[in-house]
């Protein structure tokens, strides 16, 4: 169990997907100027986390590892340098199905994430994650915390960009550092805050 | 007529209408890979070669896909290619791919990648796409060099793994400033990047949300 919780610390804080490793940055940036966007797209990855970093742990454990196909009769064949393209696929088509069937027993949660679900296809957290499991050879159950522990620090860290945004516009920024250009600069001393975490070790 | 334009959606990307500075595309594994020169290198040739390629690739089914499973096909091609691009560095520069590490694989969400072949290449003939590629993996590079030359030229003293400033751990004078090989340096560098672009090209000045009223300081007495 408190291997689980380091797991999962370690997954929000130190190694946080956005301001660590700059994952996911293209919608970090384009769509923390509300905090009710934010909070949309931080739960709908903080789900597709959870779900598909597991699925693809099942996938490369079972399919495309070398000697995975054992039970096939076929104990020499490494299929590992297909993972991109089945993870990749493997995300699209779950993000597909979870927008079908939110929109059919789950509307008013699919009114809220619907359109940010098309996005997080192309959102490398996503892939990133799921390509981080594959590096560090997690077992079932320890990406099952990653996933949703890599989620929430996406999530928390877009809707601390964001709440900061909002302040933000109110104040006289000078002329050509006006929108993109401050953003980074924040985002910049958000990942020098989140660098405090990294002396912890767990 | 066509000669010019060529040349345009060739260098149009590179300051006019950069990737990462104005289009906010491709910047998820940019920040990364940029602690060191020959790394930054690699990783900018990798991705033009893909957002050529996949331009080109793209540009040339245009016409066959159909549009509801476009998004599919074209993240097929593209994962086709990153796997190719992949394996060649696994085998030619191995040392490299393992600095790279999951990037790489990351090419294939790059938003760059993503966003030309669907902004561009869906509309426009092969040879035009496979240009626009090139300039805007270029336009990527250029900002990517950028900053990987501040980053090891001040945070280790060296470019491309030769010291060029000899620091003080090894008898030299300059003491690196290591904050630079830190994440963060990477988005304060692209911070006053656009900074200096927007002030030389002021027609990318993005619209201010709010005016600000003149300062008044009333006088007290």
């Amino acid at each position: 169990m408190e291997h689980y919780i380091s797991l999962i610390l370690k997954a929000v804080f130190v190694e946080n997907m956005a301001l660590a490793f700059f994952l996911g940055m293209c919608t970090f940036l384009a769509i923390s100027k509300k905090i009710e966007a934010a909070t949309g797209l931080g739960i709908a990855v903080i789900v597709v986390l959870t779900i598909t970093v597991p699925v693809n742990n099942l996938l490369y454990n079972g399919i495309l590892r070398e000697g995975a196909l054992g039970w096939a009769g076929l104990p020499n064949v490494d299929l590992s340098f297909l993972g991109l393209l089945s993870y990749i696929g493997v995300i699209a088509a779950l993000i597909q199905i979870m927008e079908m069937i939110m929109d059919k027993y789950i509307p008013t949660l699919y009114a809220a994430l619907g359109v940010f679900l098309p996005l997080i296809t192309v959102n490398c957290a996503i892939l990133g994650a799921s390509l981080f499991m594959v590096e560090r050879d997690y077992t079932f159950g320890e990406s099952v915390v990653y996933g949703f522990g890599a989620g929430l620090g996406w999530a928390l860290a877009i809707i601390a960009l964001a709440g900061i945004r909002e302040k933000l516009k109110y104040s006289d920024v000078p002329e050509g550092l006006r929108g993109l250009g401050i953003t980074f600069i924040t985002v910049g001393l958000m990942s020098l805050g989140f660098m405090s975490f990294s002396g912890i070790s767990l | 007529m066509a000669d010019s334009s060529a040349k345009q959606v060739l260098f149009e990307p590179i300051f006019s209408n950069n990737p990462i500075a104005l289009q906010i595309l491709g910047i998820c594994s940019a920040l990364a890979v940029t602690t060191s020169m020959n790394v930054t290198l690699v990783m900018c040739a990798a991705v033009t070669a893909v957002t050529a390629f996949s331009n080109l690739a793209v540009s040339l089914v245009r016409t066959q896909i159909p549009g509801s499973i476009r998004i599919i096909v074209q993240m097929t091609i593209i994962a086709s290619l990153v796997i190719v691009v992949d394996q060649l560095l696994k085998a030619y520069a191995y040392e490299i791919s393992k600095q790279l590490s999951v990037f790489v694989g990351l090419i294939i969400t790059n938003c760059i990648v993503m966003g030309r072949a669907e902004g561009f290449a869906m509309k426009n003939g092969p040879w035009l796409s496979f240009l626009d590629g090139i300039g805007n993996g270029l336009g990527y590079s250029v900002m990517l060099i950028f900053v990987a030359f501040f980053r090891e030229l001040l945070g280790a003293g060296s470019l491309f793994g030769v010291t060029i400033m000899p620091v003080v751990n090894e008898g030299g004078w300059y003491i690196p400033n290591g904050m630079l090989l830190l994440p963060p340096s990477a988005f304060f560098i692209i911070g006053l990047a656009i900074w200096g672009l927007r002030a030389w090209k002021p027609e990318q000045v993005e619209e201010e949300d709010f005016k600000m009223s003149r300062h008044t300081v009333k006088e007290a007495f």
